[in-house]
């Protein structure tokens, strides 16, 4: 039986808000093509830990953080990383769609390339549909691409989203409640092309909505308070937790 | 059925709709009706001399305002070109980099605000007293260059402070989403916030410079001037708002009319920058829908 | 904090308990009306195994709507999953009571065969198993599921004696094998309630463990290895 290839590692992470520990020495591992979900109660520090692997963290005033963080066994942390290239592997799409308005949607989903220098049609053009496909939108707007992305709906807008962020094919995409705001059929779709996703993206994505995390991730990691309580297979976790607080959590009876 | 009929509700609500109506239309009636005193009494002195001619020497019949429009054109466009890009750069530094203005390392951003809102209060004529002081007289002469800098004193304050509000405007998801993409912070600036700012900052923009364009107090001191086209940029110049004055307060009755003239050409210039400005918000997309 | 979902199990374990009291009383009523020669209580029996069958179709409607609405999930789950297998063997145990009372009562047309000694104590060492098992479901726990499944070995071996036991009198005197055959048929119909009865307690294992110990799939040791209780303390 193969060992576990490891996408990404964090060993002993922790977050500050000046002078308060948000995030308590988390060491949690996330296996490459797999879908690692991370729930928790609102405030426990979920969202400040993917923060802190695309370095999107620091960049609030006053926020910082220490410890490891592997990508590929290579430290994301440390003298000489650039945080910019570091985003560049490391996607991320947020729990409000978020499409930059004053593009089209061939735009929106090229921006973080033509942002890079990519000006050719013909480089291009093929990223964006793959990109499209990959968020199951392609077949949506093929013949719209000129539209504003704004006008979309929601669960749309999301998927575009998505494809933004895969268009330069990042190895890991993190995704904070992508969801959470969207309607049950809008959230369905998403959490289709999160399944054929994971084959080829490496997936780490928060969320509230349990029944969500048991149906799509591969594992799943239990916060409680700026700690990471248990972690382990999703099964596992959803029918026979080691801990007491995480069976306390899924099964509702406390948050 | 009868308990939902209210007929004095419905009554109030008409009278209380007129009434604004008629609020708002005696709010705009001394506006129309300044208008149409300018056209009545300067429409007859907008010939072609009005526009090819300067000021003629007393006792002369005829003569025009080119030199002014010339004048006007020419500090508008030199304090633009040195106010705005100024203006432009400190409303994105603060709203970029200044925060609240209170945390350690927002400092500098607090000076800045505070001094650029020290000269938003200043009155302007004491702006063109400060730019006398500081360039004309160790130039010992009036300049256009004078005049468009204190023009440009007055225009930096209003750009940074409307840019810095329109700027915040922006909701920080569209940063993130930016930064999240692997774009460098300055691209995330100028593509993404200022980008989709654009509409709203463009129109900004052309309002403050309709601003700066009437603008007179501060010219009186510091290019001071003209009766003829202004010889260089260290020269003193007319401008629209300081010949209105010359020639309105001279004893001559066609002058009175170049001034009205003159007048009634500043309003239109006016007019066709805030027509443009709206051209240019609705034309653009307009911003985030949703 | 109480939620639907805790009073919704609990309706469930009661309703299981009820069932489990009538298959109780069913397999006494058989089982003492075979042995005290009483064949007017073979009618009680019938009487259970009407309730029976009325539990087992409102245990497993309710297990859907627990599962269907509450999303069970850790042990909640585990218990709902157990429950329904439960209510399965409950039901075969009744079914088991009756086969008993309709073999008994074709054994009572005739005199007695032999005394009766070891139906008895088969008969009560299944009854102690039911009761175990039960009581294991109720009370959580889970040394006493580990209880029952040792005396099904015992139980089997009741079953063997009088096998063995009957097949010589069948074939040293024709006319017992209506008898005999009758009171093999009652011993593996005792024998079938101790299998449910192990089964019930592996199902009570698995809804505690999460530990799956059918077919020697995970050991005991394993399950008391997981569970933090030191090896050797069951029988």
């Amino acid at each position: 039986m193969s060992k576990p290839q490891i996408e990404l590692e964090t060993r002993g992470l922790e977050a500050y808000f000046g002078d308060h520990r948000a995030l308590h020495g988390i060491s949690l591992q996330a296996e490459k093509f797999k879908l690692l979900a991370l729930i928790g109660p609102s405030g426990c520090g979920k969202s400040t830990f993917i923060r802190c692997l695309n370095r999107l963290h620091e960049e609030t005033p006053g926020a910082w953080a220490q410890g490891e963080v592997l990508l590929e066994g290579e430290p994301i942390y440390g003298k000489g990383v650039d945080p910019v290239s570091i985003r560049r592997k490391i996607g991320m799409v947020f729990q409000r769609p978020n499409p930059f308005p004053m593009m089209s949607i061939y735009e929106n989903v090229a921006s973080g390339l033509l942002l890079a220098g990519v000006k050719s049609r013909k480089e291009l053009d093929p990223l964006v549909e793959r990109s499209l496909k990959q968020a199951a939108l392609w077949d949506e707007v093929k013949d719209q691409l000129k539209k504003p992305g704004t006008r979309l709906s929601g669960g749309q807008q999301q998927r575009l989203c998505i494809a933004r962020a895969l268009a330069v094919s990042p190895p890991v995409l993190l995704m904070d409640e992508p969801t959470s705001a969207l309607d049950p059929i809008s959230t369905a779709r998403i959490e289709e092309l999160l399944v054929e996703l994971k084959k080829s993206v490496t997936v780490i994505m928060v969320t509230h909505n349990m029944q969500q995390a048991a149906r799509i991730s591969d594992q799943t990691a239990f916060f409680l308070m700026g700690e990471m309580v248990e972690s382990g297979a999703t099964e596992q976790i959803f029918t026979n937790p080691k801990d007491a607080r995480t069976e306390q959590y899924i099964t509702g009876r406390f948050g | 059925m009868s308990r939902f009929r209210n007929p004095y509700r419905k009554w109030k609500s008409r009278v209380l709709l007129s009434l604004l109506g008629l609020g708002a239309l005696a709010a705009v009636f001394p506006l129309v009706m300044i208008l149409l005193h300018l056209v009545r009494e300067g429409w007859s002195a907008l010939n072609l001399a009005f526009f090819t001619e300067t000021q003629k020497p007393v006792g002369e019949l005829g003569g025009g305002m080119a030199h002014s429009i010339l004048g006007t054109l020419g500090l508008v466009g030199l304090a633009s070109g040195i106010g705005i890009p100024l203006g432009l750069a400190s409303g994105v530094y603060l709203s970029e980099y200044g925060g609240t203005g209170q945390r350690s390392g927002e400092r500098l951003a607090g000076w800045v605000r505070f001094a650029l809102e020290l000269f938003s209060s200043t009155p302007s004529i004491l702006i063109g007293v400060f730019v006398y002081g500081l360039v004309v007289v160790p130039m010992k002469h009036f300049s256009l260059l004078a005049g468009a800098l204190a023009l440009a004193l007055i225009l930096i304050p209003l750009v940074a402070r409307t840019s810095e509000e329109l700027l915040r405007l922006v909701p920080g998801s569209l940063r993130e989403a930016g930064l999240a993409l692997g774009i460098p912070r300055w691209k995330v600036i100028l593509h993404i916030v200022l980008g989709s700012a654009r509409p709203a900052v463009l129109a900004s923009l052309v309002l403050a410079v309709a601003r700066i364009a009437g603008e007179t107090a501060p010219l009186v001191f510091t290019s001071f001037g003209s009766p003829s086209f202004v010889k260089g940029i260290t020269e003193p110049t007319s401008a629209l708002p300081l010949q209105i004055y010359t020639y309105a307060i001279s004893p001559f009755e066609e002058w009175h009319r170049m001034a009205w003239a003159g007048a009634l050409l500043l309003v239109a210039l006016v007019l066709i920058l805030n027509a443009v400005m709206r051209v240019l918000s609705h034309g653009l997309g307009g911003g985030a829908h949703e | 904090m109480e939620r639907q979902i805790d009073s919704e199990i609990r309706e469930l374990k009661e309703l299981i308990l009820t069932m489990g009291g009538c298959v109780e009383k069913a397999i006494e009523e058989a089982t003492q009306a075979l042995i005290l020669r009483e064949p007017k209580r073979f009618a009680q029996v019938f009487e259970q195994e009407a309730k029976i069958n009325e539990l087992h179709i409102k245990v497993d409607e309710t297990c859907v709507r627990i599962i269907a609405r509450q999303g069970p999930l850790a042990a909640d789950l585990r218990w709902i999953i157990a429950s329904i297998k439960i209510n399965t063997d409950l039901e075969r145990m009744g079914d088991q009571a009756v086969n008993i009372a309709h073999n008994g009562a074709r054994y009572l047309t005739e005199p007695p065969l032999k005394p009766l000694i070891d139906l008895p104590r088969m008969a009560s060492e299944v009854r102690q198993m039911v009761r175990g098992c039960l009581d294991s479901f109720v009370r959580k726990d889970l040394i006493l599921a580990e209880e029952v499944l040792s005396r099904d070995d015992v139980v089997d071996g009741y079953k063997n004696e009088i096998f063995d036991e009957l097949r010589n009198y069948m074939i040293k005197d024709p006319l017992s094998v209506e008898r005999s055959l009758n009171l093999i048929l009652i011993a593996r119909n005792l024998e079938r309630i101790g299998d449910h009865a192990t089964n019930i307690s592996e199902d009570v294992i698995y809804a505690l463990t999460g530990q799956d110990i059918r077919h020697g799939h995970v050991s005991l040791d394993e399950v008391h290895a997981q569970a933090g209780i030191p090896v050797g303390e069951h029988s």
